[in-house]
């Protein structure tokens, strides 16, 4: 579904992705692991299109299509979710008013018609239990006073809303207590589907205990300098990263 | 910013800047010669009371003049464009002026009010200028009412529309012919809210005032709804003063909803005088306009009294909106919060004035500010200046300004979710806007202003009933 092929990009001339090549089939789950500052949310925000990062050379294709080439609405629309690291709070946009927007967005883009006020409120319900949120969120503005946890379950939520082919999830652990990762990674794995990918991407072994990838990567300096099966994020957990950054600075 | 240090910027160099405005203009004489030629009709109107206020008040007026942009009060607007057109004065409506307003409805969904329909500022009823609602208010003419509640009128007419520095205001005391009235006792709680609604038409190019004088008593609760609309294109220029007293323990609750075209210029002061334990909250809503300047001053006069002013503008083309805040913690343990915010697109411009004024003996004051405006083009400009005049020692204080784009960040939240980039500044802008409707009460009125305001970003005319005007 996803075929990367030796990606480099940057920021304001800054290198950041020094060549990733990376393949994601339907119903599978990779993670991305990697010290601080070695590119993750980069590739996150490329594959999203955020106009900030600028590919300089390298491919991405997504069913088949250029996926540089699309808008990251349509990106969206054809099955693309992020979930992001800081979720944005946006004051005066209402939950709900944003979620129907989004839905029918996508509605419109598969030929569908829009949905009625009452099964919209109907679905909503339904994903919000999925996700176990406060039902008093949904008629609050976009993240506004929402605490780490509670802005972390409306990505999922948003992501129960919109169903992806190929989900995103950029370090969905970080500032979550035990009980809130079990609740966002239930949620992740409620919405598997045999033809749905994600790629999680996380500086932990934890969330990994929840949410079981079939692969792990290791990015480290702009590179996915290791690939193999879930025992690698159990090896990373016990001896930390040190041993796979000297490996590749020999090697680079 | 917490302070509980002295803060002081900008008014205090007042006297100085009288001596600068004390220049009787070309345009201000004009004035002077309309006050000269209408004087006579304008006082048949009015009781001996209102009249004895006239004399002095356009004395002080050729002391201070039209105001410049030397005042530092119109440090952002030039009021000139507008003050130099020749108006003809309105004081004898017609028949059809009668029947236009008779006819005239509000079209806001489920807005259920006590409504006063006033043409260029007269009440068209011949009968029934006053009116008594339950609970034993009053509301219609002032003019009636200074006839009928003598006492009442003589009690606050003319104390809290005090100014050194604006010529206006003396300008409308001088002249204003006639406006609302309304009077709560103690007591009484409406909760259906009354609305003015202020309609502008005449086939010439017109100046009017109006002056309307708001009592509310003790223990009382009353909402007012204020709605100014133009019906003909031609070029109008509106002066009005509003005074409000609130009793102790009341709420009371303003909005004012501005939707006039292009070639309007609408100049209002509202002068809010809170006793002990008041609430108060003023909610100017300018929708369209060619220039605009709200002075909204708010008094905090007995311990415990709270204040909100919030402000909200949309413009374009080469509208102009300025809105002037002053509020006077004279009293301690008062609370005050200012909100206003404005969308600018075009070459439109916008200014903001915010002043809290926190005086000695006002301990526990707690005094917020906030101004936030997006520009949509390169070419609009804001400016928002806050002034903080604090001489107490226990103080909280904030206040921030923020002149900027839509935040990208948001956007692209926003656009990752598929919504395309055109409906996500729309969904921002939006949002940005509601901050400031969502405080009306009325929910009908909330309703319909954003539905306006959603309206008026997608780049329609967001146009009331009756409004036959193409501002396009």
């Amino acid at each position: 579904m996803l075929i990367i092929k030796d990606l480099k990009a940057g920021i304001e001339g800054k290198a950041i992705l020094k060549g990733i090549s990376l393949e994601v089939k339907p119903g599978e789950i990779h993670a991305i692991m990697g010290p601080n500052g070695s590119g993750k949310s980069t590739l996150a925000s490329v594959l999203v299109g955020r106009e900030l990062v600028e590919v300089t050379e390298g491919s991405v294709t997504y069913f088949g299509k250029n996926l540089l080439e699309m808008s990251p609405e349509d990106r969206s629309k054809e099955g693309i979710f992020l979930g992001f690291q800081y979720p944005i709070e946006i004051p005066g946009v209402s939950m709900v008013n944003f979620m129907k927007t989004a839905v029918n967005e996508h509605r419109k883009h598969k030929g569908l018609e829009p949905l009625s006020a009452s099964d919209f409120l109907k679905l909503m319900r339904e994903k919000k239990e999925l996700v176990e949120i406060d039902s008093k969120l949904a008629n609050r503005s976009v993240n506004e006073g929402y605490s780490g946890g509670e802005k972390k379950k409306n990505e999922i939520f948003q992501m129960a809303m919109l169903e992806p082919k190929l989900a995103i999830l950029d370090e969905t652990d970080s500032g979550l207590d035990i009980d809130a990762l079990r609740i966002v990674a239930n949620g992740v794995n409620k919405l598997r589907r045999p033809d749905n990918s994600t790629i999680v991407i996380t500086h932990y072994q934890r969330l990994l205990d929840y949410i079981v990838p079939d692969i792990v990567h290791v990015m480290y300096d702009g590179r996915l300098v290791k690939t193999a099966g879930k025992e690698l994020a159990l090896e990373l957990e016990e001896k930390g990263y040190d041993w796979i950054k000297k490996e590749a600075d020999n090697k680079y | 910013m917490s302070s509980r240090k002295k803060v002081t910027t900008g008014l205090r160099k007042r006297q100085t800047i009288n001596i600068e405005m004390n220049v009787t203009t070309e345009t201000t004489e004009k004035y002077l010669n309309l006050y000269t030629e209408n004087i006579g009709k304008i006082k048949g109107g009015s009781t001996a009371f209102i009249n004895s206020f006239r004399e002095p008040a356009i004395k002080k007026f050729d002391e201070l003049g039209i105001p410049t942009r030397k005042n530092e009060a119109y440090k952002y607007t030039n009021l000139d464009i507008f003050f130099k057109n020749d108006y003809h004065s309105y004081f004898i409506p017609g028949k059809d002026d009668y029947i236009k307003a008779e006819e005239f409805r509000c079209d806001v969904a489920g807005l259920d009010t006590h409504g006063i329909v006033l043409i260029n500022g007269f009440y068209p009823t011949l009968n029934g200028k006053l009116r008594e609602l339950p609970g034993g208010i009053w509301i219609g003419s002032l003019n009636e009412a200074a006839r009928k509640f003598g006492s009442l009128v003589e009690e606050h007419y003319g104390k809290y529309a005090k100014s050194d520095s604006d010529g206006l205001i003396h300008l409308n005391t001088a002249m204003a012919s006639d406006g609302v009235f309304v009077y709560v006792p103690d007591g009484a709680v409406l909760k259906k809210p009354v609305q003015v609604v202020n309609l502008v038409d005449s086939g010439e190019d017109i100046f009017n005032q109006h002056r309307n004088l708001i009592l509310v008593g003790k223990n009382a609760e009353f909402n007012l709804i204020i709605c100014d609309h133009t019906l003909s294109p031609q070029k109008f220029l509106t002066n009005a003063v509003t005074e409000v007293h609130v009793g102790e323990n009341s709420h009371f609750d303003l909005v004012r909803v501005q939707n006039e075209h292009n070639n309007a210029c609408k100049i209002t002061h509202t002068f809010i005088h809170q006793e002990a334990n008041s609430v108060v909250s003023s909610n100017n809503i300018t929708l369209h306009g060619g220039l605009v300047r709200n002075s909204t001053y708010h008094y905090l006069g007995g311990e415990g009294a709270e204040t909100n002013s919030f402000g909200l503008f949309l413009a374009d083309k080469w509208q102009h909106v300025d809105n002037f805040v002053n509020v006077e913690h004279a009293s301690p343990n008062c609370k005050s919060d200012q909100l206003f915010k404005g969308v600018l697109d075009d070459m439109s411009t916008g200014a903001f004035n915010g002043r809290i004024y926190v005086a000695q003996d006002s301990q526990g004051t707690l005094a917020y500010q906030r101004n936030n405006n997006i520009l949509l083009t390169d070419d609009a400009k804001m400016d928002s200046k806050p002034q903080l005049e604090i001489y107490a020692d226990d103080v909280k204080c904030s206040h921030g300004a923020t002149v900027g784009q839509l935040d990208d960040d948001a956007l692209f939240y926003l656009q990752s979710r598929g919504i395309n980039k055109r409906e996500a500044k729309l969904m921002l802008m939006f949002g940005f806007a509601h901050e400031v409707i969502q405080n009306i009460k009325v929910e009908a009125l909330r309703d319909r202003m954003d539905g306006l305001v959603m309206q008026r970003l997608r780049g329609e005319l967001s146009r009331c009933a009756f409004c036959l005007v193409k501002c396009g």
